[in-house]
Formats: structure tokens, sequence, C-alpha cells
């Protein structure tokens, strides 16, 4: 039991709780340093061809999604993004953008996005893959714990009560209205979010590179089959690396909205703070 | 005044996060560029190889498509038209006088001519070739599976490496394009010195008159224009060393994924 002054001047009273282990926290960090060098050196691998396509084969006059540029009657660079056949202007960011002392040049994503910074495909591909195994590893880790140590049935896996409280819940979040549910344990929507990402989202984004390796696809021709064909896998790769942006925004918005210091301490050192509510006094001699 | 505060506070937050990504980019950036960092990226491919052949079978064959499968246009990639005035007289004369050197580590060095490749046992295959830009196409392929070639010159027990050199000068330099393969995809029996596409002879563009398909890793490793077959115990006294002439620029020499 800890008391502690608010921000209002009065004397809350906190307890703390054992929120995450080490191997979570662990997992947790190494996962912060693989993602943002994963998308952004996916996002140079992709300018190497920034198109998407359905199927085995890339078809040039058949692509879903494909960035180029155009030279205007003036002479500047004009970046078009061109999405299921239908072109949009994305001048500065898609399909042409600044590249330092370059000036304005042809490239899918802007050179913000990319890592390396320039167009550098062979260096996009070696930090890709070097942290693509340390993302794996990790993750194959973190699952044998998760699965075996209990803390997937323990922590991640929603209970029919949750599931029912679940429309509730997401009303609540919508309204930034928090709070409701019991602080020391994730509620119903962290269970989905976190188990959807580390148990589908992540292994799938994986699958879908593996399904674009020439010899995985000998070894394992089921691999690509499951996805379409390899350009298939190509655009299911890039819609999960979406998947997992939109989740770590959202993510670090919670946090931002939680307490950045309390979720930060917690996935640091594993302690988390409460309010201590009157329902959890254990009486008058508790303490 | 609380308001302001929370404006300052939050106009902070969103510089000191630009910063951070900017910091972490052009760090990231130096980092690319020092070769200490840069030797250990590359040992993943090491890794990648290792874990990739470390599967059974060896011999697993990469997909076979039908001739429905097969790309209405082929791209043409890399050099398109060597402009080397040996290559151009030898296409002048539709490749009669070019021959197949085979030498290095064999046991009877060979010079073939066309005709005496078409002669051989020949294999057609419908396979998709996969760039390391992203992009795929399919085609039919037709050519002498490289290990025959090899069982005919004698392989000498000390060779580790094919090298493929090939007619295309690269840059002003005057570095032409090589590849080298070890005999794990050398003896593969979809690896063809490819002399047709889609039922026609091999147009220019497409690596005239011999090209190399080695169905299971990337584009680049398919060398064209191929002049001459080298076997080897070590590539390093080659070009600069890494096996290929995309790998002296960084790409990976294994190129399975």
């Amino acid at each position: 039991m800890v008391a502690r002054m608010s921000r209002q001047g009065e004397l809350v009273r906190t307890s703390l709780v054992y929120r995450h282990r080490l191997p979570t926290r662990l997992a947790h960090w190494v996962t912060v340093l693989c993602l943002p060098i994963l998308v952004l050196s996916g996002f140079q691998i992709f300018n190497a061809h920034p198109a998407l396509y359905w199927g085995e084969r890339s078809d040039a006059d058949r692509p879903l999604l494909a960035m180029r540029a155009e030279r205007t009657p003036a002479g500047s660079l004009k970046g078009i993004t061109q999405v299921f056949g239908r072109d949009f202007d994305t001048t500065g960011v898609l399909g042409a953008s600044r590249d330092g002392s370059l000036g304005v040049q042809d490239r899918g994503f802007p050179r913000w996005a990319t890592l390396p910074g320039h167009q550098w495909l062979a260096m996009g591909r070696r930090w890709h893959f070097f942290f693509a195994w340390v993302f794996v590893l990790n993750g194959l880790a973190f699952a044998v714990y998760s699965v075996g140590g209990g803390h997937l049935r323990r922590d991640l896996l929603p209970n029919r009560r949750e599931l029912r409280g679940l429309g509730r819940s997401l009303r609540d979040h919508l309204l930034l209205r928090m709070g409701g549910e019991p602080l020391g344990r994730y509620n119903v929507l962290q269970k989905l979010a976190y188990g959807s990402v580390v148990f589908a989202v992540a292994p799938l984004a994986v699958l879908t590179g593996l399904a674009m390796s020439p010899r995985v696809d000998a070894m394992v021709p089921i691999l690509p089959a499951v996805f379409g064909g390899r350009q298939s896998a190509r655009t299911l790769h890039f819609l999960l690396t979406f998947g997992l942006i939109a989740f770590t925004v959202i993510h670090l918005f919670m946090v931002a909205v939680t307490g950045v210091v309390n979720n930060l301490g917690s996935m640091i050192l594993g302690w988390y703070r409460i309010p201590r509510r009157e329902a959890d006094d254990d009486g008058p001699n508790g303490n | 005044m609380t308001g302001r505060m929370g404006i300052d506070r939050r106009r902070f937050a969103v510089r000191a996060l630009q910063l951070s990504a900017l910091s972490l980019l052009t760090g990231c950036d130096r980092l690319s560029r020092s070769p200490s960092v840069a030797a250990v990226l590359k040992s993943a491919e090491g890794l990648t190889r290792r874990v990739q052949r470390a599967f059974r079978p060896r011999r697993a064959m990469a997909a076979e498509f039908t001739e429905a499968d097969r790309s209405p246009v082929f791209p043409s990639n890399g050099t398109t038209s060597p402009e080397d005035s040996t290559y151009q007289a030898l296409a002048a004369s539709g490749f009669a006088a070019w021959r197949l050197e085979v030498d290095g580590l064999v046991q009877r060095p060979s010079r073939l001519s066309l005709e005496e490749l078409r002669r051989l046992p020949a294999r057609t295959q419908i396979t998709r070739h996969d760039c390391v830009e992203g992009w795929s196409a399919i085609a039919k392929w037709k050519g002498v599976p490289l290990r025959t070639l090899l069982d005919d010159v004698g392989v000498d027990p000390r060779a580790r490496y094919v090298v493929f050199h090939c007619a295309d000068t690269m840059d002003e330099g005057g570095s032409r394009y090589y590849e080298s393969i070890d005999f794990d995809d050398a003896f593969h029996p979809q690896t063809i010195l490819a002399y047709e596409i889609n039922d026609r002879p091999l147009p220019i563009a497409y690596g005239a008159p011999l090209r190399l398909r080695v169905e299971r890793q990337l584009g680049y490793k398919m060398a064209k224009y191929i002049m001459r077959i080298e076997l080897v115990e070590t590539f390093a006294t080659i070009g600069q060393g890494n096996g290929g002439y995309w790998e002296d620029r960084g790409y990976e020499w294994y190129a399975g994924i």
C-alpha cells in the first residue's frame, strides 16, 4: 500500500501490482526494436517495385496498387498512386518526393519512411532479413513461454463472460471512458488485441514474408498457395504491415491516455500502480 | 493557464517524437554506411542459407506451371542488349561462331557450339521468375540441365562453385556480369542452361544465346549472355570476391530469399 498526492492535491491511496513478467517485458522491447526497422526497411524493399498484385504473377497492366512519377508539362515530377485503377495525386508523399540534395525523385514511399533513406535495396534487404530473424526468434520464444507458462490462458484468452461484455467495453473505449474494468489485468479488448497480434497478425506477416522466398516455395508449395500465389502473399505482407502499424498507433494512444509513466514503468520494471478502491479495502486493520 | 501549458507540452512531445524518429533514421543511415554494421547485418544471410538448406528434401522442386499460367509479357531486366563489339559480332551471325567455354577445375575443358548444346538431352519447364525487386513472371524455358554438362566435362573433386562469365559490360569500370552457384543448385534437376523461352530461340533481351535458370533463387542469379563456365574452389579472386556482379554491390550471394 502506497499513498501519493494526486495532481489535485488529494491524498490517493495506490497499490502496486506485478503486471508484466520478465519474459513479456523482454519480448515487448525486442519487438519495439524490430518493428520500426522491419517496417522502414520493408518500404525500402517495396520501393524497388512500388506496385502490388493478386495471384502468382505481377502483370504490369493489372496492379491493385501502383505508385509512379510523371513529368508535368512544367517539368516537375508528379507523384501518382493508382488504387484499383483510379489515379490519385500523391506528390510529395507517394510516387514522387524530395530526396535530400537529389531533389524530387521518382520513389514509392518518401525518404523519411524508408531505411536506408535513399534508394538502396541491397542494404534495405540486409536490415530486413537480420531483424526478421530477431523478430521470429523473439516471437517463437514468447509463444513458447505464453503457451507453456500459462500466460496465454491466464492473461490473454478472454473467457465467455468477458466476450459477452465486448460491446460495452468497445463503447466505453470509443468514448474514452476507461476504468470500469479491473485495472490490474487486461480487459477484453486488450486481450483480443494483444492475442491476435501475437498469435495471428505477426505469424501471418512472417508466413507471407516466407512465401516470397523461392527456396521456401519449393520446399513448402502449400505456403504460397494458401495465400493465393507469391504476388498475393506480397500484397498480404504489405496489408499485414499496416495492420501492425494501426495496432501500434492505437496502442501508443491508449498508453498515452491511461498514463505514460505508469504504463512505461510497468513494461520496464513489471510493477503497475493502481488506485486503491474502497471495495478493495480489506477492513480497518487492512493496510 | 493550464491550457497554454497543455499546448506547450503537446508541442514539446510532438517535437521530441519527430526528433527521435529523425535521429533513428539518420542513425540507421549512418549505421548502413559502417562496414562493421553491414557485416553484422550480412551475418543473417549465412543463417538463412543454412536453415533453408537444412530442410529436406534438398532436391525439392520449384513449382511448375501450365502454358496458360505464362505471363503475357515477360519483363526483360538488367542488360537488354550488350554493347560489347565481340558480342555484337556474334549476334550478327546468329551466334554461329559463339562457343561456350567450360574450364577451371574440370577433367576435360571443353568448347561447345549452340548446335552441340541443342543436341544434348534437354529439359523444358514452366517456372516463376522472382526478381529481387519484387515482381514475378512465368515463362517456359528449354535448355540443357547443367548437371549433364558438368558430368560430361568431369568435375574435379576440389571444385566447390560454378562461375558464369557473361558478355555484358555493366559499367564504365568495365566490370562484366558474372554469377556463381554451388553444387546444391548446380546439380539440381531444374538448373538448366536455357536457349529457348516460350518455344522460340532466346532473344537478345532475355540473354541470347544462353542463360542460366536457377529456379530456387532470385533472378539476378540467373546470368544472361553466358560465354564461359568456370569451376573453382573459391570465388575470392574473381571480380571483387563476393561471387557475382550484384553480390559485389551488396546483394546476398545466397538469394533463396
